[in-house]
């Protein structure tokens, strides 16, 4: 890609894109100050609809057919999900730290479009550094006048405010989220009700992920065509992808929606580590079923559209790769570790499931299991999904359901060593 | 009433109200579908997954909305891809809901399963066992083989106590969050909470002292597991040895119906009771009880009880029998010429007092109700509540006008269901909200979700229902008021609820009240009820907060208040009865040279100082009746064997008469009643046997499924009566005159105020409370304890009713400034009104 979009600062001449001077020098707020003066709210809503733009925190549902639901009741809120919490993704704080301007004004665009004059950005507790930084940025948009009372002299006020969250994994799913800004509990709401009808404080809500938001002063600067030409027909725009793992240059990589695994990994990333070869892929960081890493997975579209056909999701593109070196039992283990400790604990199967599965892969990986034990493994995970309150239940199965059929051999490579240990110690 | 639809569930057709959950519907067919985490009270969450079941709605063409049919005629149904649990799904019209497939049973099993992986199997020890939810859904739906290992579970603290009354056991909690919705949504005390995350979720208590909360005791019932216990039930008894008696609560004028479990100790052979536990009433006290109810019950079998009759000889009084003690009565009685007074309490039965006023009557005596504070008894049984007014299911169209009440301290149930009715949280089908109008000269627990809220100062509650009366008439002295509003904003925004609303119910309390007082303030409350024409009929009339629990049975009986000190009234008298009534404990000292015979269930002030003491039993030790304040009569039972020198009331009294040659002793209590039923115009229906009465009640509580609406008790004692006013036997009541009341004056007003953590004497010997009862003290405003250089947690004294009484001082925002706040039942001399007082600091800081 000639041009960045989204990780600007990458851009010759736009390093400094974090001053707000800079910012404003290269075409900064242009798009929200036409939509707050010469657009109304449906027009923006029209606009984003348009475009195709899919959000970008992992379920890649339709922005402006979200923004279109809210219920007809005021107050309302947009709430930025800068949560950032699925092990392998780091878009978001690259985005704030370096292009936060860019950020602030989809989120505000998206505020006029909402009609709320009250807008959050929900940080991780990790970015409490970040967060001070974006709210010294926020005062300078107040001191400019592009926050506050009668924004360029018309009837619309907005404030920003940030919220930091207290580090749990279940506070980037927006239901969850909600109940943290409002100093309850992190544990996700039932739905429906909708953040869009029953949100922040039971009012109409949009919730949007930062990198989504971030993509909206394009659309509106450059329109709907031009951004519809970007990707693919149902995966439109650019989307930064996150490669970790086992690949030789790591990191956030801004591409066309639509590249393929083997582009983003052997082309832009320079391949595997050590140049050895790969065994799975992660695609959507803990929550995703692995892939392996077969010629039809790596010619696979990086699409919300055509993921889900090889068996995983695209989510929120945080690709994190698995060499041949790596147990893909013990990646289910790392993997339920992190789930069971970030089970929220609101609904039995979840709360309960994890720990279990949790133990019952510990035990496999050292050697202490039994094959009855990775078959109830695969059962307790049968247990669990589709039976939660909330989606982070089914991710937590994900691995163990793909670990075990797509690489079985790992994890009878543990069970012989139990039985021959055990073996042995018959015979001595 | 909602609109009904139809919807099938396993195949058989139901009809239920639009906006029922699934859970429910079901319920109502008896197809009991499991749950943990719901309960019919509490707004639903969905979070224990027992309930799934499988869901489908008729398909609809996409085109013209028609619904799609089967070649056999049967609608299309669209099924859900996955379980939906049936206590989140409201139905919709034509859904088809199946709880027998092998999927939902695979689920059933899966849940089980999954929430026993981390519960202890120590049913054997357990206080639920028996009655417990999970153990029974474990034994319908679990599997009978673990497959978890037992050293992988976690093991965690099994003792915590979260106050003084209720403990927790954080290896048996399934993380349902009963407990805390019912605190956060019913009773808007949320002083518990979910603290940390996963497995480790863990209920904690965010309050000082712990779980402080009047209510909860009721989170140990609704628990389906043995996580919560009380202090007092805690590993006391198993479930299935218990005997179960209805009976109801004698501590306030709600009238709680209770359920009294009683067991027979192995060791000695006496029976004690074990546990109160709420008996569901849903006019009355739906499925809950307060603290005080539930733990206030230890008086009964106190060391201080009487045990024998005793008669005073050469100065002391000794045991005799009851064939003396009463002989001596019956002479000194006939002997006296009428010149006989009676003092009965408002704790005594419908039956005691029934047979009380009979005795003194036909001796020509006078008689009066004690304390007797409170005065408006005959307004209440002219324009009262209307029959089946249901307090928490009041909507939009009423308003609620509470006024001198702290009503979270007089009569808890009466908050609770007043708050219900305000804010409608937890599951309410109907989410129209009463407008609640609190008129107190003090903040109290009410404002916080009253709509309005009107300030007065202490004395000016007749005024403030007037001046309120007289915006609701718009001027037009049409409706009773003759004080103008004037500017006062709340005033008119309060009467401009009451106005624009269809019903009106006032509940008028004692707080500042003096006999006189509140007799005046019932009287303009009805007035203005009597005029807006919300008399005689469901959701309208007057509801007074009575000190006690029968004081509207006593009104009933005809033992009305003397409206002055038992000791004014028994002045001239020769002969002093008394039954149920410690005056001389409360600072009314009674004549030295007057014969003074007491029945008494303890050796209380009063009875120390009588030529005869006769014992009688209390209320769980016998049959009779209570009168709630609105009016309802209910039916308490024998609930513990009494020894035969222990002797009801109505028999104590019935007894004497005979002996006199004045009457008969009647068969049991059901015949005092017939013959009340004769005498008593309101309860000429009223028999022990519609009393006993029990109809279906919803949501349905105990029996088999405790799992639904955790560990209750089925009403099978009765639902109790309510009289009818005498404007809805179809007189016609008029409002009367307002008298005037002479306010006191002074620098600093004591206030009579009721607190429900009392001193009194039913209420103080249950030790288990003891920590939550406050030393004897008053309350100051922040201005006058810096004038009277009084400082929070002093010793000071002041002088009432003519004794100098030390107390400590609290120093608080919320007391009017001049106003001193003295709590009734705390161990001191009775207030009857506002009084001046003067504060002296004798101990600066001597409470930490």
């Amino acid at each position: 890609m000639t041009e960045y979009l989204l990780l600007r600062h990458r851009n010759r001449g736009e390093e400094n894109i974090a001053d707000l001077d800079t910012y404003l020098s290269l075409g900064g707020f242009e798009a929200y100050e036409r939509v707050v003066t010469t657009m109304t709210p449906q027009e923006v809503i029209d606009i984003v609809k348009a475009s195709g733009l899919r959000g970008r925190g992992g379920a890649g549902f339709p922005t402006g057919v979200k923004w279109s639901f809210l219920s007809d009741r005021f107050p309302r809120y947009v709430v930025a999900n800068s949560d950032e919490s699925e092990p392998g993704t780091f878009k978001d704080r690259e985005i704030m730290e370096q292009n936060p301007f860019q950020f602030l004004e989809g989120l505000m665009i998206c505020a006029y479009a909402a009609q709320a004059e009250v807008a959050y950005n929900y940080c991780r507790g990790e970015f409490w550094e970040l967060t001070q930084v974006l709210e010294s940025k926020v005062r300078q948009l107040n001191d400019r006048g592009l926050l506050g009372r009668r924004i360029f002299d018309t009837d619309y006020s907005l404030q920003i405010n940030h919220h930091l969250g207290a580090g749990a994994y279940i506070c980037g799913e927006e239901s969850a989220l909600l109940e943290s800004i409002e100093g309850k509990l992190g544990q996700p709401r039932l739905k429906p009700p909708f953040p869009a009808d029953r949100g922040l404080y039971q009012l109409p809500t949009v919730v949007n992920n930062t990198e989504t938001l971030t993509n909206v002063p394009l659309i509106i600067s450059r329109g709907p065509e031009w951004y519809k030409s970007i990707g693919t027909e149902k995966s439109c725009g650019p989307k930064i992808m996150c490669l970790s793992g086992h690949a030789k240059h790591p990191g956030n990589y801004e591409t066309p929606l639509g590249i393929t695994f083997r582009e983003l990994i052997f082309d832009l990333a320079g391949g595997i580590r050590d140049d050895k070869a790969l065994k799975a892929i992660m695609p959507s960081g803990a929550s995703a079923p692995f892939l392996p890493a077969s010629d039809e997975v790596l010619d696979t579209p990086l699409t919300y559209e055509d993921i889900p056909k090889i068996g995983s999701q695209l989510g929120s593109a945080s690709i994190i790769l698995l060499d041949e070196t790596v147990d893909i039992s013990w990646a289910a283990l790392k993997t339920m570790k992190f789930f069971e400790h970030e089970s929220c604990g609101k609904c039995t199967p979840c709360r309960e499931g994890t720990y279990w599965m949790y133990h019952l892969l510990g035990r496999i990986n050292s050697d202490k299991a039994e094959q009855a034990d990775v078959d109830l493994l695969g059962e307790v995970a049968q247990q669990v999904v589709g039976k939660c309150l909330c989606p982070l239940g089914d991710f937590a199965t994900s691995a163990v359901f793909s670990g075990i059929e797509l690489f079985q051999q790992d994890f009878n490579l543990h069970i012989a060593t139990a039985v021959n240990g055990k073996d042995d110690s018959n015979t001595k | 009433m909602t609109e009904s639809i139809l919807v099938n569930i396993d195949d058989k057709e139901v009809a239920v109200p639009k906006g029922t959950l699934v859970v429910d519907a079901a319920k109502r067919v008896d197809n009991d579908i499991p749950v943990f985490c719901y309960h019919p009270k509490l707004d639903p969450v969905g979070m224990c997954r027992m309930c799934l079941v499988e869901v489908g709605t008729p398909l609809r063409d996409k085109e013209t909305g028609e619904m799609m049919f089967e070649e056999n005629g049967q609608p299309t149904i669209n099924w859900m891809p996955n379980l939906q649990t049936a206590c989140t799904m409201v139905v919709s019209d034509g859904m088809c809901i199946r709880t027998t497939t092998s999927q939902v049973t695979r689920a059933r099993k899966d849940v089980v399963e999954f929430l026993l992986t981390s519960h202890p199997l120590d049913c054997p020890v357990c206080d639920k066992g028996g009655e417990c939810p999970l153990q029974n859904l474990t034994m319908s739906h679990g599997s009978s083989e673990s497959r978890f290992l037992l050293e992988e579970k976690m093991n965690i603290e099994k003792h915590v106590p979260l106050g003084d009354l209720i403990f927790l056991d954080r290896e048996r909690c399934i993380q349902c969050a009963r407990c805390t919705r019912f605190q956060d949504e019913l009773v808007g005390d949320s002083v518990i909470g979910f603290d940390e995350r996963g497995r480790s979720l863990q209920i904690i208590t965010h309050s000082d002292p712990g779980f402080d909360s009047y209510f909860s005791g009721n989170t140990t019932d609704i628990c389906p597991v043995g996580a919560l216990t009380t202090t007092d039930f805690r590993f006391g008894a198993r479930p299935w040895e218990l005997a179960h008696t209805p009976s109801v609560c004698p501590h306030c004028p709600v009238g709680c119906n209770l359920h009294i479990n009683t067991r027979r100790s192995g060791q000695d052979g006496n029976w004690s009771i074990k546990r109160v536990m709420p008996r569901q009433n849903e006019q009355v006290n739906e499925i809950w009880i307060c603290d005080k109810g539930r733990f206030g019950h230890h008086f009964v079998n106190n060391s201080d009880r009487l045990t024998a009759p005793m008669v005073r000889r050469h100065g002391e009084l000794v045991e005799t029998s009851w064939d003396v003690a009463l002989g001596l009565v019956s002479e000194k009685l006939q002997s006296s010429n009428g010149s006989i007074a009676g003092i009965a309490g408002e704790r005594l039965s419908n039956e005691d007092l029934f047979a009380f006023r009979n005795l003194i009557q036909v001796n020509e005596g006078s008689v009066s109700q004690w304390p007797g504070l409170l005065g408006g008894g005959d307004l209440v049984q002219k324009v009262g509540v209307g029959v089946d007014t249901d307090l928490a299911k009041l909507g939009s169209d009423t308003a609620i006008l509470v006024i001198a009440s702290d009503l979270s301290e007089e009569a808890p149930l009466w908050w609770f269901k007043v708050r219900q009715a305000a804010t409608k949280l937890g599951a309410s089908l109907d989410k129209s909200r009463a407008a609640l109008i609190v008129a107190n000269a003090r903040e109290t627990k009410l404002d916080k979700i009253a709509k309005y809220c009107v300030r007065y100062n202490y004395g000016d509650e007749v005024r403030t229902i007037l001046a309120l009366s007289h915006a609701v008439s718009d001027g037009n002295t049409g409706i009773m008021g003759s004080i103008a509003a004037n500017d006062n904003d709340d005033v008119i925004a309060a009467a401009k609820a009451i106005s624009a609303a269809k019903n009106l119910i006032i509940i008028y309390g004692g707080e500042g009240q003096s006999y006189a007082a509140s007799n005046a303030l019932a009287q303009a409350c009805s007035n203005l009820l009597i005029a807006k024409g919300n008399v005689g009929k469901k959701d309208n009339g007057l509801i007074p907060v009575w000190t006690h629990c029968n004081t509207q049975g006593a009104w009933d009986m005809g033992v009305k208040p003397a409206g002055v000190s038992a000791t004014e009234f028994v002045a001239d008298a020769d002969v002093i009865l008394l039954a149920g009534a410690d005056p001389v404990g409360d600072g009314e000292p009674l004549p030295e040279n007057s014969f003074v015979v007491v029945s008494e269930l303890f050796k209380t002030k009063t009875a120390i100082s009588a030529d005869v003491v006769l014992p009688a039993q209390a209320f769980v030790e016998r049959e009779g009746s209570y009168t709630t304040g609105d009016r309802r009569v209910q039916r308490f039972y024998p609930a513990l064997p009494c020894s035969e020198n222990v002797l009801p009331d109505w028999e104590i009294f019935q007894r004497i008469a005979n002996e006199m040659g004045v009457g008969d002793v009647s068969a049991g209590p059901a015949a005092v009643m017939r013959q009340i039923s004769l005498q008593v115009p309101q309860y000429r229906d009223i028999s022990y046997e519609n009393l006993a009465a029990v109809e279906e009640q919803w949501p349905d509580i105990g029996g088999e499924d405790s799992y639904y609406g955790g560990t209750g008790f089925q009403n099978t004692g009765g639902l109790g009566v309510q009289t009818l006013s005498l404007i809805e036997s179809g007189f016609s009541v008029s409002p009367g005159d307002v008298d005037p009341i002479g306010l006191a004056t002074g620098e600093l007003l004591g206030v009579p105020v009721t607190v429900l953590y009392d001193r009194g004497s039913t209420f103080v010997k249950s030790e288990i409370m003891n920590s939550r009862i406050s030393d004897p003290y008053i309350e100051i405003n922040v201005g006058d304890a810096l004038t009277h250089n009084v400082t929070d947690g002093d010793m000071v004294s002041l002088i009432l009713n003519g004794k100098e009484r030390e107390l400590i001082a609290r120093v608080s925002n919320d007391v009017p400034q001049g106003a001193v706040l003295i709590p009734r039942s705390m161990d001191g001399p009775m207030l009857r009104g506002v009084v001046p007082v003067n504060i002296n600091t004798i101990d600066h800081g001597s409470k930490e």
